[in-house]
């Protein structure tokens, strides 16, 4: 009887922690890689963590929001985003007509993506730990060298407004993750430790370090050139800035 | 002695101070007649008297000359946008414009102008972008200060020094792709007074395209990364796309008029030999400085540089403009048409006078060499408007030069297509001379025309689309030409 009952309360729990917005997680087994832009160009150790399979979406920041009313538009602090925060919803808590439920959530500041992930008993991935689940594709875990992997991501620049897209519409990988590439760009908690002073070229100076890592496997690779526009990416952002093609997911 | 001595000393000093008068004066006297560019220092010292806002335009224009006015702060307002546009008939790409051409939006300023520049990236772009402005003194050009993500908009300021024709640029990484996708312009920085007045000013600018697809494959081509890097253009065009400056896109001019082209070279690989077919640059602003070359046939354009040509046009005509690196003009677009109009002057040019035929090799036709994998295609019929689209890029590639771009022909050297009776005598002997080639002597439409043409490598299907095209066009019979009649004449001998 006893067990039953703590049975019955389980189910309920997790049908109650469902309802509220905890999104599926894959497990990440931890391990050792060298990213492109290494902070000192070294390996970098990943301890086993999980990750959303998916990024978040435009139902669960609704939820979230109507939970949290400090995080609506019309409420947020404007230190914490800028003036295009949720700018395509109609309302408060109302969607946009173009807008799916299950589209990535975009237009979110790094302050607003971060709240969300500590409301979930969850953060954001650092960027090593996103680059390290995104180097997979299908079927390998580093699929940096792999032709179809880059030409893949590299095409998905040139495929518009991919933000009103589904989730899951993309590969999954061989972590069982969804949509790290080809859906929107996702923010990272240290989005900003790579520093990109948005002058490529003096970003090759060696005192800056910063393009160690690409000069190790040859500037010509595509790999360079696929991953260069994410660090690119991440380089012109500020943590109150949001875009159009940029959501987050979170890991534990 | 001693008075001998002081009278020869007095002599030098007046000498020396003559000199100096006389040194003076030239130079004073040389300022006022030209437009003399102004050392470095006066420019940074030019006081600016009031604000303006920047005209800035899209190709193949310019923004009005800035003549005699004043110094100013100019307002620019550029905004960035990542759209599909077309490359050449059938095939799209997406571009990366600033200001949603390419080239770029077209600046114009004068020395001593301090440019108030806002970039904006809009929410629909992918990706962070900045500027880098050849005409700017200052770290990155301005790149550092512009870098911009998408959805947000950066400003910042510079003086310009040095008058001159500059180009512009995006410089994220990776910058030759941003390049390679259409990512420059040019800014203009006129003397103090402006340059002298002309009747016609444009603005070209080339560029290298990389794509998926070979030329001519059709559907969104996507950017190549590999072909860039072997620096293997697919398109070498003007303006950004086969055909900007052709056909009803050509710019024109009148008998008797200058006109002035602005031409940049964007790259991102490949360095223009800038020609005009029939035509000689009476003046170059060599590399868009303060040099000027005079009656020059071809001027090279590096990749991030640029020229001021300047010529009177003295005869009616189409005069094309090419990358005289030659292939690149016929075979990959870089190709465009300045039309003059007025009256003929025959004494400047007199078209041909006597023809016959020479041909010191016997009578035999020559062939271009064919590609072995001639190729197979289905032969079910297609729709008369598919055939005509069809034909009409096929026209574009493999006829055009000769036979012109409506069909008119060259008087006595290339007969017309356009209302011909030749033509619309017979359809099965149109088919036969683009199978075999034709030499000697035809009269169309009562002239008589001696010449040669070679046969051509086409597929029976695309002989079918070009002259049912042909027939559809310019006041011809209308006829639809069959797969299976091309197949009837090519089995015929």
């Amino acid at each position: 009887m006893n067990i039953i009952l703590k049975l019955l309360i389980c189910v309920i729990l997790f049908g109650g922690t469902g309802a509220n917005g905890q999104s599926e997680m894959a497990s990440i087994k931890g391990g050792v890689y060298i990213p492109l832009y290494g902070r000192d160009s070294l390996q970098v150790s990943i301890a086993d963590f999980e990750m959303d399979v998916y990024p978040v979406t435009n139902q669960y920041y609704l939820e979230f929001v109507k939970n949290y009313p400090k995080w609506r538009r019309s409420k947020v602090i404007s230190l914490f985003a800028d003036k295009s925060y949720l700018i395509k919803w109609a309302s408060d808590a109302t969607l946009g007509e173009e807008q799916a439920l299950n589209a990535p959530v975009t237009n979110v500041s790094w302050f607003a993506a971060n709240a969300y992930c500590e409301c979930q008993g969850k953060r954001l991935p650092t960027v090593d730990e996103w680059e390290y689940v995104a180097m997979a594709n299908e079927t390998q875990a580093d699929a940096r060298q792999i032709k179809t992997y880059n030409e893949y991501i590299l095409s998905w620049y040139e495929k518009p407004k991919t933000f009103n897209n589904t989730i899951g519409s993309t590969f999954k990988n061989y972590w069982k993750v969804y949509d790290l590439h080809g859906l929107v760009w996702e923010w990272t908690s240290d989005f900003n430790s790579v520093l990109i002073s948005g002058e490529s070229r003096k970003d090759v100076d060696n005192d800056s370090n910063l393009f160690c890592g690409s000069a190790a496997v040859g500037a010509t690779d595509l790999m360079n050139y696929a991953a260069f526009m994410r660090y690119a990416v991440r380089g012109s952002l500020k943590a109150k800035y949001t875009m159009r093609n940029l959501g987050f997911r979170c890991v534990k | 002695m001693i008075t001998e001595n002081s009278i020869m000393k007095c002599f030098m000093k007046v000498f020396m101070l003559l000199s100096c008068v006389v040194l003076f004066s030239t130079t004073s006297c040389k300022k006022d007649s030209e437009n003399e560019v102004l050392p470095l220092k006066e420019a940074i010292n030019i006081a600016i008297k009031g604000t303006m806002d920047a005209e800035l335009t899209a190709p193949p224009y310019v923004p009005a000359p800035v003549e005699n006015r004043l110094a100013k702060r100019l307002i620019v307002n550029m905004e960035i946008l990542e759209k599909e546009g077309t490359m050449t008939d059938g095939t799209t790409y997406m571009y990366w414009t600033f200001g949603g051409s390419v080239p770029g939006s077209f600046i114009r300023t004068r020395v001593g102008d301090e440019v108030e520049f806002t970039l904006s990236n809009h929410p629909d772009n992918k990706l962070p972008h900045n500027i880098d402005l050849h005409a700017v003194t200052g770290p990155g050009g301005g790149a550092t200060s512009s870098f911009v993500a998408p959805g947000h908009e950066k400003t910042f300021s510079f003086k310009t020094l040095n008058p001159g024709l500059y180009v512009y640029h995006c410089a994220t990484a990776p910058v030759g792709m941003h390049i390679a996708n259409g990512m420059y312009g040019l800014i203009l920085v006129e003397p103090e007074g402006g340059l002298p007045k002309v009747n016609k000013e444009y603005y070209i600018m080339q560029g290298d395209f990389y794509t998926k697809g070979e030329n001519g494959a059709t559907g969104l081509q996507t950017f190549d990364m590999q072909k860039a890097v072997d620096e293997d253009a697919d398109y070498v065009v003007f303006n950004g796309k086969v055909g900007a400056l052709t056909g009803d896109n050509a710019i024109t001019a009148n008998v008797g008029e200058t006109v002035r082209l602005y031409v940049g070279n964007g790259g991102p690989n490949l360095v223009s030999s800038f020609h005009v077919i029939g035509e000689i640059f009476d003046r170059v602003h060599v590399e868009g400085g303060s040099t000027i070359n005079e009656n020059v046939q071809t001027t090279l354009i590096p990749a991030g540089g640029a020229a001021i040509v300047e010529f009177k046009v003295e005869v009616p005509g189409t005069f094309i403009l090419v990358d005289h690196s030659i292939f690149r003009a016929f075979n990959k677009g870089a190709l465009g048409m300045l039309k003059v109009k007025g009256k003929e002057n025959e004494r400047v040019y007199s078209g041909a006078v006597q023809e016959g035929i020479y041909n010191p090799e016997g009578g035999t036709i020559q062939e271009m060499p064919s590609d072995d994998k001639k190729k197979v295609i289905d032969t079910g019929e297609k729709p008369l408007h598919e055939k005509i689209a069809s034909g009409k890029n096929l026209y574009t590639k493999t006829c055009f030069a000769c036979h012109q771009a409506n069909g008119e022909g060259i008087p006595s050297a290339f007969p017309p297509l356009a209302n011909s009776d030749y033509l619309n005598d017979d359809v099965k002997r149109a088919i036969e001379i683009i199978l075999k080639g034709k030499s000697g002597e035809i009269t169309v439409n009562g002239a008589k025309y001696n010449s040669v043409m070679t046969r051509q490598f086409l597929s029976d299907e695309e002989i079918a689309d070009v002259l049912t095209y042909v027939y559809n066009s310019w006041g011809n019979n209308k006829t639809n030409v069959m797969v299976n009649t091309v197949k009837e004449v090519a089995n015929s001998h």
